[in-house]
């Protein structure tokens, strides 16, 4: 299945969209995020369409608005008893902007759908380079505050009490997010890309008994997911992401049996 | 300023817009004691702690720390209050007591560190129990970890804030019992934040008491009087 450019493409650019959320979603299970990575991927779609209604690409689009939001989801709601309200709020109108911004478009239904559920003939090379570039960036950023980081989403209370800037460390995280969120669409679609930023993190959370244990299953139950998936997809001719999220369902309910098993 | 002091506290006045909470405290604490911190609740006991950890600004006054020889700053360890360790936390005691290493930047141990994290293990009695999840662990157990926790940067200075309150009186009198042998073994100094005045007449020395912004020290015998002293 090498033969063909469009899988090469893939192969390399769910690689490193399975590191960057496989690392990743340890925090963002830890931080208790995984809701807030759900909309941040909705906005992602009103990106997306945004970015195709005035001329940028879907990634650029992506970028921008899920960057821009998270900022003002990280300044509007500290208070937790609020945040899932706000965060609702600010999901409901992004939906509503992306379908806008498609159908003043002028493009077709089956665009939207590539944006939603993902699609893996559409990757050039040029954005596959793109990619890469942003995980790195996103890894770069990710070891830079790596200690700081575990503390802090592990213990907050014994974090807290230590002198660190803990606002910031959230809004750092929380752009960091965005960015995982913007490269991880690529393949699975806006809509299912929060599958890779918690699923293979939750499941690593049953095997794994420290950060760096976890960051490794959570890496591999990504990387398993994706590679698996492409190649279902390839052979079957079913969409990639229906094999992606089966394939995450099925090592998070394997990996809940055997923390029964193990605590029993 | 007392000979052999690890703190002290000159003139240290903590105003906030609606109200003063410490007002002009001097306050000296010798190295190698225990002393508890007692007082109602909003008697100022945690902005007290917090302006002693330089989360605070003082109003007014000044705090001095004394490091011990061959040390730069003083170290303090501080255990909190509340802690939200349920039943599905994920991670083993050992990594939990390790997450308490800032000063290097890697995601990996250096060897001293890890030499350090099984020091604070084994003077907490946890050695054995290190691979164990948190969020298995017993209440005392679980206690221990985040003494272990507070001792991983070796610290001259430890500050226990209500660290019984969630405990029976069994895995208390063991906590106590711990902490004292700590204090005689390593000479650590203790400042044992709680509202039960037996724990603190049978294990610390001294105590402090927070009252209406003004502080009174003496030795914890005279505790009971003092306190009695107050609600008159």
């Amino acid at each position: 299945m090498f033969v063909f450019e469009f899988m090469r493409n893939a192969f390399l650019a769910s690689t490193f969209i399975a590191i960057t959320c496989g690392l990743v979603g340890v925090f963002v299970v830890a931080r208790n995020l995984s809701f807030l990575s759900h909309t941040l991927s909705e906005i992602g779609f009103a990106g997306a369409a945004f970015g195709v209604f005035v001329g940028l690409s879907p990634l650029n689009g992506m970028l921008l608005f899920t960057g821009a939001s998270s900022l003002i989801v990280g300044t509007l709601s500290v208070e937790k008893s609020h945040r899932e309200a706000s965060i609702s709020a600010v999901s409901s109108l992004f939906i509503g902007l992306g379908i806008l911004f498609l159908s003043l478009s002028n493009k077709n239904a089956s665009y939207a759908t590539n944006i939603l559920f993902g699609s893996i003939v559409g990757i050039s090379v040029a954005e596959v380079n793109q990619l890469i570039l942003l995980s790195g960036i996103a890894l770069i950023a990710l070891l830079a505050v790596y200690r700081i980081l575990v503390f802090d989403s592990f213990d907050g209370v014994g974090a807290a009490s230590q002198n660190i800037h803990r606002n910031l460390l959230s809004m750092f995280f929380l752009i960091l997010l965005a960015l995982s969120v913007s490269i991880g669409a690529q393949i699975v679609g806006s809509l299912l890309v929060f599958i890779l930023l918690t699923l293979p993190a939750a499941s690593a959370q049953y095997m794994g008994r420290s950060v760096p244990s976890m960051l490794a299953f959570s890496l591999g139950f990504a990387l398993i997911g994706v590679w698996l998936g492409l190649y279902l997809g390839y052979v079957t001719n079913w969409p990639v992401t229906f094999f992606i999220a089966s394939i995450e369902v099925v090592i998070y309910l394997l990996s809940l049996i055997y923390n029964r098993w193990q605590t029993n | 300023m007392h000979k052999d002091s690890i703190l002290d506290i000159e003139h240290l006045t903590v105003r906030f817009p609606d109200k003063t909470v410490l007002d002009d405290i001097n306050l000296s604490i010798q190295r190698g004691t225990m002393v508890s911190l007692i007082g109602e609740n909003g008697a100022g006991k945690t902005t007290l702690i917090r302006t002693i950890l330089h989360q605070l600004k003082p109003t007014k006054g000044k705090i001095i720390a004394h490091p011990g020889a061959g040390r730069r700053h003083l170290e303090i360890g501080y255990v909190p209050q509340f802690r939200n360790i349920d039943t599905g936390y994920p991670l083993s005691i050992k990594s939990f007591v390790g997450l308490n290493r800032l000063k290097h930047r890697w995601p990996f141990y250096l060897p001293q560190e890890h030499a350090a994290l099984i020091s604070a293990l084994k003077r907490t009695n946890l050695l054995k129990l290190q691979n164990i999840r948190l969020g298995s662990a017993s209440g005392g157990e679980k206690q221990r970890a985040y003494l272990a926790q507070a001792l991983v940067n070796d610290p001259e200075l430890l500050i226990l804030d209500e660290a019984t309150a969630s405990l029976d009186v069994k895995a208390k009198n063991e906590l106590m019992t711990l902490v004292q042998q700590l204090n005689q073994s390593d000479q650590l100094t203790v400042i044992f934040i709680t509202h039960d005045f037996e724990l603190a007449q049978k294990y610390t020395q001294r105590f402090m008491f927070l009252n209406e912004g003004k502080i009174e020290t003496g030795p914890v015998a005279d505790l009971s009087e003092k306190f009695l002293e107050a609600h008159a």
